[in-house]
């Protein structure tokens, strides 16, 4: 298995060194546990050439470049108000108690981490969500409950 | 003078003729030619801001140096828009033809799709695509390639020199203009930045001609255009409308009878009430009386049911969290109205606080340094203006 270390070193040969390369190589840093450690960015600052203070102020800036611990499985349920219209709050309910977790937690077997983010341009079919990067549409409650078993037996 | 009747037009999403064949007949005119149609059509960007497509290949044209870029806008992000993702769904083969006209016009090696980090999903499928589309420029002898650079989901960089800036290695925060991208942009170079929609009309003019696309919409508007319609209606999608249609021949089409208001052009257009439904007209203003609006296409309709200081509420919690924090009028402000209307909603502070809180947001707009900011008063004073009671009680 590739540590840490050696998998930060890959991402910045497979990008180059150059400062605009900086946002692609810290999504593939991430995806390979779902957040940016605070060694991470300190990694790459160093294989880049930058300050970490100033990859973390780039990390921090956007929202899908995570910098606490994720589960396996994020989801992020939509909060505009056009999903909220079509009744996202009860999606995101639904949630909370199958999982047994509140909106920003991960389950205690770190298969899944409850999200909320702003519009993921499905609002003609809301309410809608993000697993990872697969979109689901046109929720209800019992059929957010079946999306979470399958990802549940999957991981 | 607005149109009379919404008329659907078939063109972003038409089959009928290959994107090979417009490309091929479109790249044996000069640059000069393609230019001065794209000025004769009367193309505005279609992202919501307007600035003539034409005018701006024309300026990266004139640009001396031979780095420059073409960049796809696909940072879509505006509340209740979502054509930009149907269009690379379905078309995306017509909008890599929009940057390889672009990338002709101003003498372009490199382009870029700058998805937002939502639409990932779609990886695989623009990677295919972009793959055909490096054999045609191939088979045109046309030296340009297409990257897709993902974004890392804010909505500011949307705004197309933060979006610059985040594809440069940084947080994404806009720059002050001038210079404009045209100028300096990706890289200190010169660089188009286009929304998907109107690289795509880029294309679909290059085959019907200047005149016929001229020939819809009205003065200073037009063609046509994709609206994201959601929201309190049974016909909640996507769909190509001529331009300067009336808000009221639009609710009358598409809401469900008890419309009460809809917000044109996201978290940052207008609310406009039923009262203004007649004499409002979708289009950029200019050949518009009353009032007319401009939109990157979002439509949402609210009906009686609906609390409309929720929806300002749910507005105001996007902007909070959606500035960038670079400006201190966009940063604090943003932070001051959303807690303003909560502590006016408790009854801590007087109706009148409202009034402040108007200023605010109109200080907001004249001394923020971008769109995000100086957009915020757009929603926050057409919904307080016109839904006072339902701010306070």
């Amino acid at each position: 298995m590739r540590t840490r270390q050696s998998a930060v070193k890959a991402a910045v040969e497979k990008h180059g060194k150059e400062r605009k390369n900086l946002l692609p190589i810290l999504q593939e840093v991430k995806r390979s546990k779902n957040y940016l450690s605070r060694s991470d960015i300190s990694d790459v600052a160093a294989e880049m050439n930058l300050s970490s203070a100033y990859v973390y102020g780039v990390a921090s800036f956007y929202h899908f470049l995570d910098l606490e611990e994720r589960g396996q499985n994020i989801i992020w349920i939509c909060k505009t108000i056009s999903c909220y219209m079509k009744g996202s709050k009860d999606i995101l309910l639904a949630l909370e108690e199958a999982l047994k977790i509140k909106v920003g937690e991960t389950t205690s077997d770190g298969k899944f981490t409850l999200l909320q983010t702003n519009c993921i341009g499905w609002c003609h079919k809301g309410p809608a969500m993000l697993i990872n990067d697969q979109p689901f549409t046109d929720l209800t409650t019992e059929k957010v409950l079946n999306i979470i078993e399958e990802y549940y037996q999957k991981s | 003078m607005a149109k009379r009747k919404l008329k659907r037009v078939d063109l972003i999403f038409s089959q009928d003729c290959s994107c090979k064949d417009i490309l091929t007949a479109a790249l044996k005119k000069s640059r000069e030619e393609i230019i001065q149609e794209l000025i004769d059509s009367g193309l505005k960007g279609r992202g919501g801001a307007g600035f003539p497509t034409g005018l701006k290949w024309k300026m990266a044209a004139a640009e001396k140096g031979n780095r420059k870029y073409v960049i796809c806008n696909a940072d879509e992000g505006e509340p209740g828009t979502f054509k930009d993702r149907e269009i690379l769904d379905r078309v995306a083969l017509k909008v890599l033809g929009g940057m390889a006209l672009c990338a002709y016009v101003i003498d372009a090696r490199e382009g870029y799709i700058y998805l937002r980090y939502e639409y990932r999903f779609l990886i695989p499928k623009l990677e295919k695509m972009i793959e055909t589309f490096h054999k045609w420029m191939d088979e045109f002898d046309l030296d340009f390639r297409v990257k897709l650079f993902i974004g890392g989901g804010a909505y500011v960089c949307g705004e197309e020199t933060s979006l610059i800036e985040s594809m440069e290695g940084k947080r994404g925060e806009p720059r002050n203009k001038p210079p404009y991208p045209t100028n300096q942009g990706y890289l200190g170079k010169p660089t188009v930045v286009n929304n998907v929609e109107t690289l795509v009309y880029t294309m679909m003019i290059m085959r019907i001609g200047a005149e016929e696309f001229k020939a819809m919409g009205i003065e200073g508007s037009s063609g046509s255009k994709l609206f994201s319609v959601s929201g309190d209606t049974h016909k909640a999608g996507i769909y190509e409308i001529e331009m300067g249609m009336t808000l009221e021949d639009f609710v009358k089409e598409f809401g469900d009878g008890d419309t009460k208001a809809v917000q044109v052009g996201g978290a940052s257009g207008f609310c406009v009430p039923r009262k203004r439904f007649k004499e409002t007209t979708i289009g950029f203003q200019g050949g518009l009386k009353g009032f007319s609006l401009p939109t990157g296409g979002s439509m949402m309709i609210f009906n009686s049911s609906r609390s409309m200081y929720n929806v300002l509420h749910n507005y105001l919690e996007f902007f909070e969290e959606e500035s960038c924090g670079q400006c201190t009028p966009c940063r604090v402000g943003c932070q001051q109205l959303l807690k303003g209307i909560e502590a006016i909603k408790r009854g801590e502070k007087s109706h009148r606080y409202l009034n402040d809180l108007m200023r605010l947001s109109e200080t907001m707009k004249l001394t923020a340094k971008c769109g995000l900011g100086q957009s915020v008063a757009n929603s926050f004073a057409s919904i307080v203006e016109n839904f006072r009671e339902e701010m306070i009680y």
